[in-house]
């Protein structure tokens, strides 16, 4: 016998979902109009522009090419235009902070590179300069100056990710080509430092897992040759484009307020014209000691979001070829016999190296007790790191400020208003990763 | 430093590796919030999280405060001063429900609907309560400490 599925029942979320309006209670109907806001040029209610029975409440994803993952958008529409939307998240929740409650220090790292997989090593970098505050040790110089570079380079290659997606929600699937060969040539070297092209367990607690390849600084620096010369092809075809142009500017307007309100970071605030990237106003490793500019927008279109990125890389090769010049020599990782295993060849020679390997391994190393909050600058904005540590060697609890869970929750506000063609080009423009969102 | 304690806008304060932490209590919670909001131009809630203190009760905090299993941590943000405070507020098993911060910084919405799905604290005056990240007929919260997690059965564990 045919087995029968309801559709409904299956996908059915209940409350979560997106609510006919008379079930909307008082504050979530002020916050669809736009009262908790204050949005400029908003009707009084939705009621104004179309009655419910001439709208319809639809479905976007959660299997939708443009939502970048498991999102799910529901919209109220009238005609084309989105009257009120609501993002459905969790459908890539795996627990990932409980998990990390069970691992330690040492296998943290494995745990938090899968978050944000267009960016996983500055999840790590979070992660480790978490524990590091905790644990109060220094970093050897060279250490800091190698997790500069992987993470600049991790930058360039998670911005040219969504140049790719970007162009391709909008129609320009040459963008999808272009941004997916750039940053192959980046996880190539990304490949070559760690063993592997994403989620790489490269940034440790403590230091990074192994020193740089041989011949990592030709590596970088034929990177650094080529990919200006690429971007100029990027402005030929996109940024100066008039089609281009015309489907992204004023497509999806957030201001400076707006943004501040609603907790939005990164590319996203910038665009409204706040000049705040955590590397400059709030400097952390040795982002004081390079030069770089913060890009910022006007008008915190769709459009300025995009340029943004595409100048951001600019800046990240600038940084890049600053620390080649600066890059010391030294220890890859702190010489704290408490912290970080022996090398492997005194193993086979002192009984200590192999009692610290094991218990290393086996127990892992204690942090003391304490809190703290450790944010840093990601790719999609504040990416943040809140650690409670019970002295034992696993975290009491790890806790991360997903930039794009945050930025997501802009979407109601961004899309409010438009047509659903620029539902998608807002998407993409907030560049969520939901293997973050939903941790 | 004098023996008297700092307080910031009547609230207990705390020093962490360098970073400050206000502890009010849930009384004062929005009152203080609103007033660092205001008066210290935090003017960003970058953050709403919580910790389950259940295996740990026995943690350091300011004399004045009393320790109670749930503790919500608020991370605010100035633009302007470039500093960030952190508001401890400790919120009792018995009754787990505390103020939502959505009139004062609209962003918490989707962090106070993460916080009250995972550890189950309810947030009065929040326009849409409802799960986030688990699906909305799962029963339990699952960051609490007392939420078992998940084994994968071993096969053959009889077998000597």
């Amino acid at each position: 016998m045919a087995k029968t599925f309801d559709l409904v029942a299956e996908t059915a979320e209940g409350a979560q979902e997106l609510q006919p309006r008379q079930l909307t209670s008082g504050v979530e109907a002020l916050r669809e109009r736009g009262a908790v806001l204050r949005i400029a040029n908003l009707p009084e209610s939705v009621e104004e522009i179309a009655t419910e029975d001439e709208t319809m409440i639809i479905n976007m994803g959660p299997q939708h090419p443009s939502t970048h993952g498991v999102l799910r958008l529901m919209l109220e529409l009238d005609g084309e235009t989105v009257l009120r939307s609501k993002p459905i998240i969790g459908y890539l929740h795996t627990g990932m902070e409980k998990t990390g409650e069970d691992l330690t220090y040492l296998q943290g790292t494995t745990n938090t590179t899968r978050m944000d997989y267009l960016a996983p090593l500055f999840n790590e970098l979070v992660f480790a300069l978490a524990a590091e505050k905790l644990l109060e040790v220094d970093i050897p110089e060279r250490a800091t100056w190698i997790r500069m570079l992987v993470t600049e380079l991790n930058r360039i290659s998670s911005h040219f990710t969504f140049l790719a997606t970007n162009g391709m929600d909008l129609g320009a699937s040459t963008m999808m080509i272009f941004g997916f060969r750039e940053r192959e040539a980046l996880l190539a070297f990304f490949e070559k430092c760690s063993g592997l092209r994403m989620n790489n367990n490269y940034i440790r607690v403590g230091g990074v897992a192994a020193d740089l390849p041989d011949g990592w600084r030709d590596d970088v620096l034929f990177l650094m040759d080529d990919l200006p010369e690429r971007l100029i092809d990027y402005d030929t075809l996109f940024t100066g484009q008039t089609i281009w142009q015309e489907r992204s500017q004023g497509v999806g307007v957030l201001t400076a307020d707006e943004a501040i309100a609603l907790g939005a970071t990164g590319p996203m605030l910038r665009a409204t014209g706040v000049p705040w990237d955590l590397r400059r106003t709030m400097p952390y490793m040795f982002y004081d000691q390079v030069e770089f500019d913060v890009v910022v927008g006007t008008y915190g279109d769709t459009f300025d979001r995009y340029a943004i990125r595409v100048n951001e890389i600019r800046e990240s090769i600038k940084i890049v070829r600053q620390i080649l010049e600066r890059m010391p020599k030294g220890d890859y990782r702190v010489q704290d016999k408490k912290v970080t295993p022996p090398p492997r060849a005194r193993i086979d020679e002192s009984m200590e190296a192999l009692i610290h390997h094991f218990k290393l391994f086996t127990e892992g190393f204690k942090v003391p007790e304490g809190e703290v909050y450790v944010p840093i600058e990601s790719p999609r904005g504040e990416l943040g790191c809140y650690m409670v540590s019970d002295g034992t060697a696993k975290p009491y609890r790890m806790h991360i400020r997903a930039p794009s869970f945050v930025n997501l929750q802009a979407l109601p506000h961004l899309m409010r208003g438009g047509l659903v063609a620029d539902a998608v080009a807002v998407i993409s423009s907030v560049d969520p990763v939901l293997g973050e969102v939903d941790r | 430093m004098a023996d008297e304690q700092e307080l910031v806008h009547g609230a207990p304060v705390s020093e962490s590796h360098g970073q400050r932490c206000v502890h009010p209590d849930r009384d004062q919670y929005l009152a203080v919030i609103g007033a660092l909001r205001d008066e210290d131009e935090l003017r960003m809630c970058v953050d709403v999280t919580a910790c389950d203190y259940l295996m740990n009760p026995l943690r350091v905090l300011p004399d004045g405060v009393t320790p109670e299993r749930f503790e919500v941590v608020v991370n605010l943000l100035s633009l302007k001063h470039q500093s960030r405070l952190r508001v401890r507020v400790q919120v009792p098993e018995s009754d787990p429900t505390l103020p939502s911060l959505y009139e004062l910084f609209p962003g918490t919405e989707a962090m106070e609907r993460e916080v009250f799905d995972l550890f189950g604290i309810a947030f009065t005056g929040h326009p849409d309560l409802t799960r986030i990240l688990m699906p909305d007929d799962w029963e339990g919260h699952p960051l609490r400490k007392d939420y078992g997690i998940g084994r994968i059965p071993v096969q053959f564990k009889e077998a000597r």
